[in-house]
């Protein structure tokens, strides 16, 4: 199911102003990318490009080509909405819809996404929300809003909402920054395991995250402010924090900068 | 606040804690007296006229209904020169209701379309303008709105009315007797173009409040525009529209001029929405107040105790809702 | 749904991007064409058509390449415009027939004489007392609302805890939503209580009572904004509190307040109906708000187009002082926009 990630000459802009430039690299199916590097130096803009989101932004364009086994998301007659479907996202701050209970959260792509039967609903959402590690705290508060969670659970419960339509990719944009350590364990504990499914890409600011899930990480990094990031090195992770090839890399990673 | 003053440069006579508190209070001084005195007197001010409207209002009303000979709230007639008078308000109840409820029924959906136009369809460069130009038309006062229908509007109704005529006649309240179109339909139409812009302003900055995480949450589901705005924008600022609909339904029970202009009036219910007749409180007042004896201006005030209280509730109903909504949305944060 | 993994599921079938406006351009010309076929010489009824036309295309159109939830989309994206455009048209047309005929007798001498002499059916005759009546009005109901505005405003956010603060907000919101032939009905009944006249001043105590919540609203919006820390700056100075609010608190937000009390003198001075009860109207100049009818610009143009049984001359009259009234209200809502934009604190977030 899940899918390898390809992407070859990307550049993305804010309107005039050149974001991330010319960054080519390869994520394979079942492993977790993590990517690092200092603020602004593009990471989440090039998260945001993978699913098309980041034109949602004024002014926001692209340039280059992401393939997703095999097929352009920035080809003609490609459809953002259908991408979208195919690489889910999870966000800084949980996210949860505040006017909806627990279960519609959980259910609301399915129900863009044509007509399911209740109880295919059910079962849906019990085995996204068991695949989130939320099942047992939420099962019998399934219609009480989501809102009314703790943050670790309203990040996971954003993250079986993502699930749940059985996305080929999923994308985390920094999602433990807003979280308490323990929360913190529980989310990168959920990491291993969607793993097992998924192909994961996750931004984070923390190098012991990135160490501690990812399988490879890539270093991003800018020149200057106002210029835009590139993707420095890309490797193994355990690579990246022993004995990266790139010195920049290394003097971030000890704690030169940054 | 403590600690603010801790941090501050020490003034040369430095004030004890206890002394800041009483300053805080404004109890200490004169000048404080003197000021807190005339801000809180100002506000007692507007508490007494609020009163005063209603003691007056009231007063002037109770004599005016004791004099009267029918039934104030049932009676089909506005005779107050009459020996017995009589006098009631069936028929403006009737007309200010069935005015407004069309003109809601037109601006509502119309204003709400055009706020989500102005927040996610619209050109992002076209946005700020269009939204300046409506704030400029809620500015434009109701007389002119009143001499345009009359004179622009009206010509323009015969129309559609033959139209609605020919096809809807049969449902009764469509039906059209060749009458100059100076009726209720008119009316709600013109009072939906006037409510317009305030229920657009006031709901096109509850759609700009809905937090872009939430629109992005649906996004990257795989939801349409269509599908964000039913799922994140909608919910989130229904409650919103429904408080500037209830501002804009008390400015449409409350019109005068626009009503005055463009309606026909008689003291009779229309079966029809497309035949002239009937009237509202204000215009009632409006048209009459020029004939009336003393006893016919006081009826003319208990109307308009009528449409007070009316409008009172309607607007306690948006103040509520918009109260509740900030609790709401504050437990979210 | 994703099964079948082995076709494309990120490619949908989708319109060109001209589409919409194929569409809208085929709505239009088929709308015109059903009327004149049908007959319809309303242009009202020509545009409905046609939006409706224009609908029901594009999710004919998009639901049989797209699919059902593009088509939906799309349905609302067009419904959204067809709502915005027909918003624009009696707008539009609003301002400009008053700009169009109101021209027409618009000139100097239109603007400096009176309707005496001059009968409401025939030409002639200016709105130089309508303006005149209207200024002292509004500058008398200026002068009672916006002290008492602010001062409440400033109650309300420097001092106002308890029950009165609370109280007197309550009542604000209620006093926003009075009706304003509420508000002249309630001074018609004093002035029935003392047996008075008509006269200007009566006028400006009903436009005062509808302008003092408007006051009190926006004052407060501005005095909400100005950060704690100046306050607080200023008490540990030894500052009292009543100077602290003078010296610090209202020179940070003068901008702001001077353009509430602005678009509210713009609101109250298309006032008609307190005026109409309590002023009275008067076709000759009457300097004196406090004694006699007065003539005011609105109420000017009611009297011209409900007492000149259609003619011509008094509608050319009412429409020319429209467009006064209209040039009035937007140059003051322009200049208080603009005064806000130049005065906004460089400390407001």
């Amino acid at each position: 199911m899940a899918k390898r990630i390809d992407v070859s000459g990307l550049t993305a802009y804010y309107g005039s102003h050149k974001a991330i430039e010319d960054i080519s690299m390869t994520v394979e199916p079942r492993s977790v990318t993590a990517f690092i590097g200092p603020s602004g130096c593009g990471k989440s803009t090039f998260l945001r490009t993978l699913n098309r989101m980041h034109e949602v932004t004024s002014g926001g364009r692209v340039e280059g080509k992401v393939l997703l086994d095999d097929e352009d998301l920035y080809g003609q007659g490609i459809d953002p909405v259908s991408v979208r479907r195919e690489v889910g996202m999870v966000f800084q701050r949980p996210n949860p819809f505040p006017t909806m209970s627990i279960f519609d959260n959980v259910a609301a792509g399915l129900r863009l996404n044509g007509s399911y039967k209740k109880s295919e609903l059910t079962d849906i959402v019990e085995k996204s929300l068991k695949g989130a590690n939320l099942w047992n705290e939420v099962k019998d508060r399934l219609n009480k809003p989501g809102s009314g969670l703790s943050g670790g659970q309203q990040q996971r419960l954003c993250i079986a909402r993502a699930i749940a339509v059985e996305p080929k990719v999923l994308l985390m944009d920094e999602p433990c920054s807003a979280l308490d350590p323990i929360s913190t364990l529980a989310i990168e504990d959920l990491i291993g395991e969607l793993k097992e499914r998924f192909t994961i890409v996750i931004v984070t600011h923390n190098m012991q995250q990135a160490a501690r899930v990812s399988d490879r990480t890539a270093f991003f990094n800018l020149a200057a402010v106002g210029q835009p990031g590139k993707l420095i090195e890309i490797d193994e992770t355990e690579r990246i924090f022993s004995n990266p090839s790139v010195q920049a890399t290394e003097d971030y990673i000890s704690g030169r900068f940054g | 606040m403590d600690t603010q003053i801790k941090d501050a440069p020490p003034p040369s006579p430095q004030p004890t804690v206890a002394e800041q508190k009483r300053a805080a209070r404004g109890a200490t001084r004169p000048g404080d007296r003197i000021f807190l005195g005339l801000s809180r007197g100002s506000g007692i001010l507007l508490l007494v006229i609020m009163a005063a409207i209603a003691v007056f209002l009231t007063y002037r009303a109770s004599i005016a209904i004791s004099k009267d000979e029918a039934n104030f709230f049932t009676a089909f007639e506005w005779n107050t020169q009459l020996i017995p008078p009589k006098f009631g308000i069936a028929v403006l109840a009737f007309g200010t209701i069935v005015s407004s409820i069309i003109a809601m029924a037109l601006a509502v959906p119309i204003a709400v379309a055009i706020a989500l136009f102005l927040t996610h369809y619209a050109p992002r460069r076209l946005r700020g303008p269009i939204a300046y130009v409506i704030d400029l038309l809620a500015a434009v006062p109701s007389i002119v709105y009143g001499l345009w229908g009359a004179l622009i509007l009206v010509p323009h109704m015969n129309g559609l009315y033959g139209w609605l005529d020919d096809y809807f006649g049969w449902t009764g309240i469509f039906s059209w007797q060749q009458g100059a179109p100076r009726s209720m339909l008119t009316v709600g139409i013109l009072l939906a173009i006037m409510i317009l812009p305030i229920i657009t302003n006031v709901s096109r900055e509850v759609f700009r409040q809905v937090p872009q995480m939430h629109e992005e949450a649906a996004l990257a589901l795989g939801a349409t525009r269509w599908e964000v705005i039913r799922m994140a924008v909608i919910p989130f600022g229904r409650s919103g529209v429904i408080s500037a609909s209830m501002l804009g339904l008390g400015r449409a029970l409350g019109e005068t001029m626009a009503v005055a202009t463009v309606l026909s009036p008689s003291f009779d219910i229309q079966a029809s929405l497309l035949d002239p007749g009937g009237g509202t409180f204000a215009q009632n007042i409006a048209s009459k107040f020029g004939e009336a004896s003393e006893l016919g201006r006081d009826a003319l005030i208990a109307s308009g105790l009528v449409l007070f209280v009316i409008t009172l509730l309607v607007n306690g109903a948006a103040r509520m809702i918009i109260a509740r909504r900030k609790e709401y949305s504050g437990a979210n944060a | 749904m994703s099964t079948a993994a082995t076709v494309s599921t990120l490619k949908g079938a989708r319109l060109p991007k001209w589409s919409p406006y194929a569409i809208a351009a085929g709505s239009v010309a088929l709308g015109v064409g059903i009327s004149f076929a049908a007959d319809l010489h309303s242009s009202i009824q020509w545009a409905l058509i046609a939006g409706l036309l224009f609908v029901l295309g594009t999710y004919g159109i998009a639901a049989r390449v797209e699919g059902r939830r593009q088509a939906k989309d799309r349905v609302a994206t067009s419904l959204v415009w067809v709502a915005f455009l027909l918003a624009v048209v009696p707008l539009v047309s609003l301002v400009w027939s008053t700009v169009a005929r109101g021209v027409k007798v618009l000139d100097f001498y239109f603007l400096t004489h009176s309707m005496g002499l001059v009968s409401d059916d025939e030409p002639g005759g200016g709105i130089y007392h309508a303006i005149l009546g209207s200024l002292e009005q509004v500058a008398l109901a200026t002068l009672i609302a916006a002290p008492i505005g602010v001062l409440t405003a400033i109650y309300l956010v420097e001092y106002g805890r308890g029950r009165l603060a609370k109280a007197v907000t309550f009542f604000v919101d209620v006093m926003t939503g009075i009706p304003s032939i509420v508000a002249g009905l309630f001074i018609l009944s004093i002035m029935l209580m003392f047996d008075m006249e008509p006269f200007g001043f009566a006028g400006s105590l009903a436009l005062a009572i509808l302008m003092m919540p408007v006051v009190v609203r926006s004052t407060e919006e501005m005095l909400k904004l100005v950060p704690n820390e100046l306050r607080e700056a200023s008490l540990a100075l030894g500052i009292p509190k009543w100077r602290t609010i003078l010296k610090v608190v209202i020179p940070t937000s003068i901008g702001g307040i001077t353009t509430g009390i602005m678009l509210a003198v713009a609101r109250i001075a298309g006032e008609t109906a307190p005026v109409l009860l309590l002023v009275w109207g008067n076709s000759l100049i009457n300097a004196n708000p406090f004694e006699g009818a007065q003539q005011s610009l609105p109420l000017y143009i009611y009297q011209q187009y409900a007492n000149s049984a259609g003619a011509g001359a008094a509608y050319d009259r009412a429409w020319a002082a429209s467009l006064t009234l209209i040039a009035f209200v937007m140059i003051l809502n322009l200049v208080a926009r603009g005064i806000a934009r130049w005065k906004a604190p460089k400390t407001g977030r």
